[in-house]
């Protein structure tokens, strides 16, 4: 059962394999954001050079999961067809402490009307969906 | 060596505008309305149309200059730009660089327009089509992250937060550009005023921001003819000076997935001083401000950046009295601007800005001599410019 219904656009690596890495993982439960190979730095969204040092020798690096809201928005408005009738949902932004606080984008599981708190603790959950065509796995929020 | 600054080496002599409709509801092509918006820009300058050598626009806009000079059978084209970037924020970035090809002499008399049929194409605030999404998009349209005010809340809702703002500094800014837009006939919202009651039950498009905090979708075009500042005296009306063009924004706030370091901003922090220092002038110098309103916290953390008061001062000074001409503090969206006038994609604010200078307006601010116009907040890259009478020189 996945958060929002089907129908949204379905994610798909970009062609020039960018963030394939990333979307293989989610579909093993794994989290993973980008660090530079050559001064450790984290990055996200992924980008083919280190901003910080200007490496291309950028890899990939396992995270917790754990994070922290740092912003939030509730959609009400339905813009897109897979959503009229569907209601509010939230989504939130959420920064890794684990990861230089870079930040993720995602939905906030349970009641969608709940009172979303700035700050507050949350850890990923992975929502497979395996009869999408390509079959995919969205990384979302609950809080913990 | 003396300073490089296109401080008064340009003017906008002439402004013209389509009526606007509603979405969808323009009985003319794009293309036609965008033509009919320049020959009007060229009949209020008294300008022969043959004379235009140079077109500039933003935001990808559809009608491209080789086609318009064929069409309006023009002897030759010197210049055509495409500021990049999605929603207004080229705004007045492509009036600078308007500005700054007729100043260097690459051509001599450019036409800065916008021009939107959405009958015709595809509307903003809906999904973009397709079954698939990568890159950027597949970080965000899955999780019902599509439209833009579903792109920004999130940097609205956080400057919020950190600076404890109550929804009353939003409504403000609503409240004012519909005040405007009932001394305006062209306006959109013309004879539909708002009241705080009809603002404060009106339903979420998304939080932080409801019906009234959004733009309005329309279609029409603007134009305005920008010639080097020598030749300004040769037309109808005086010309409105250009003190000032800056865009682009600060440091990372391109980065994906929501990364910009300073994410609660609206894009300004680096280009409002380089505006003001271009311009020679501060803040409380500015008598009227055309503020882009794709959605009213936009325009608060806009207002913040260009100084005119500080994010904690915001509760405060945010007051529909305050905001209102003619005896506000700070004028601000005085044609009605993208909520009530028309969303011609902030261009309307550029005009709005020019007729303050002539004291043209229906909401006329006494004697302004400093009009600025801030355009697109929260994109990348966003751009805000001063005009000045010809006493500012």
């Amino acid at each position: 059962m996945s958060y929002l219904p089907p129908g949204l656009p379905i994610p798909v690596p970009e062609n020039d394999g960018l963030d394939k890495p990333y979307w293989d993982a989610a579909r093993r439960g794994e989290l993973l954001v980008q660090r530079c190979n050559a001064c450790g730095a984290f990055q996200w969204g992924p980008e083919w050079i280190c901003h910080k040092c200007l490496s291309f020798d950028v890899g990939w690096h396992k995270v917790s999961g754990k994070g922290r809201i740092y912003s939030w928005e509730r959609p009400w408005h339905p813009v897109h067809p897979a959503l009229k009738g569907h209601g509010p949902y939230v989504v939130v932004l959420v920064e890794l402490p684990d990861a230089d606080n870079v930040r993720m984008l995602g939905n906030l599981l349970g009641d969608p009307q709940q009172e979303v708190r700035i700050g507050a603790e949350v850890e990923a959950v992975f929502e497979a969906h395996d009869d999408a065509k390509p079959p995919f796995t969205l990384v979302q929020w609950k809080v913990s | 060596m003396s300073k490089r600054t296109l401080r008064g080496q340009a003017a906008i002599v002439g402004v013209g505008e389509t009526t606007y409709w509603r979405h969808g509801k323009s009985p003319h092509s794009e293309f036609k309305l965008a033509l009919q918006a320049i020959l009007a820009a060229c009949e209020d300058a008294g300008l022969d149309p043959r004379r235009i050598d140079g077109f500039a626009s933003y935001s990808n806009d559809r009608n491209e200059p080789s086609r318009i000079a064929a069409a309006l059978g023009l002897p030759a084209l010197r210049f055509s730009n495409m500021n990049w970037g999605g929603g207004g924020g080229g705004g007045s970035a492509a009036v600078g660089n308007a500005a700054a090809a007729v100043a260097c002499g690459m051509a001599s008399c450019v036409v800065v327009f916008r021009a939107l049929a959405q009958g015709q194409f595809q509307r903003f605030g809906a999904a973009p089509p397709g079954g698939v999404a990568s890159g950027e998009q597949a970080l965000n349209a899955p999780y019902g992250v599509m439209s833009p005010a579903q792109r920004y809340a999130m940097r609205a809702m956080r400057f919020l937060h950190e600076n404890k703002i109550a929804p009353t500094a939003q409504r403000a800014i609503a409240l004012a550009s519909y005040h405007h837009a009932q001394a305006n006939p062209r306006a959109v919202m013309h004879g539909r005023p708002l009241t705080e009651e009809a603002y404060d039950s009106s339903r979420w498009i998304v939080e932080p921001w409801r019906l009234f905090d959004c733009c309005q979708e329309n279609d029409g075009a603007a134009a305005l003819i920008i010639v080097p500042a020598e030749q300004a005296k040769d037309f109808k009306h005086a010309p409105a000076y250009v003190l000032a063009s800056a865009q682009g924004s600060e440091y990372r706030n391109g980065a994906r997935s929501h990364n910009a370091p300073l994410y609660a901003t609206s894009s300004f922090t680096t280009v409002a001083p380089q505006l003001y220092d271009m311009a020679g002038l501060k803040p409380h110098e500015v008598d009227v401000v055309q503020s882009y309103e794709n959605f009213t916290g936009g325009v608060l953390m806009s207002l913040v950046e260009h100084g005119f008061f500080k994010a904690e001062e915001a509760n405060a000074f945010l007051t529909t009295e305050n905001l209102i001409a003619p005896k506000g503090k700070l004028p601000l969206n005085t044609s009605g601007g993208n909520l009530a006038e028309c969303y011609m994609h902030g261009l309307e604010l550029q005009v709005e800005a020019v007729r303050q200078l002539r004291g043209q307006s229906t909401s006329q601010v006494a004697g302004a001599e400093v009009s600025m116009v801030i355009s697109g907040p929260m994109v990348t890259p966003v751009s805000s410019m001063i005009l000045g009478a010809e006493s500012t020189l």
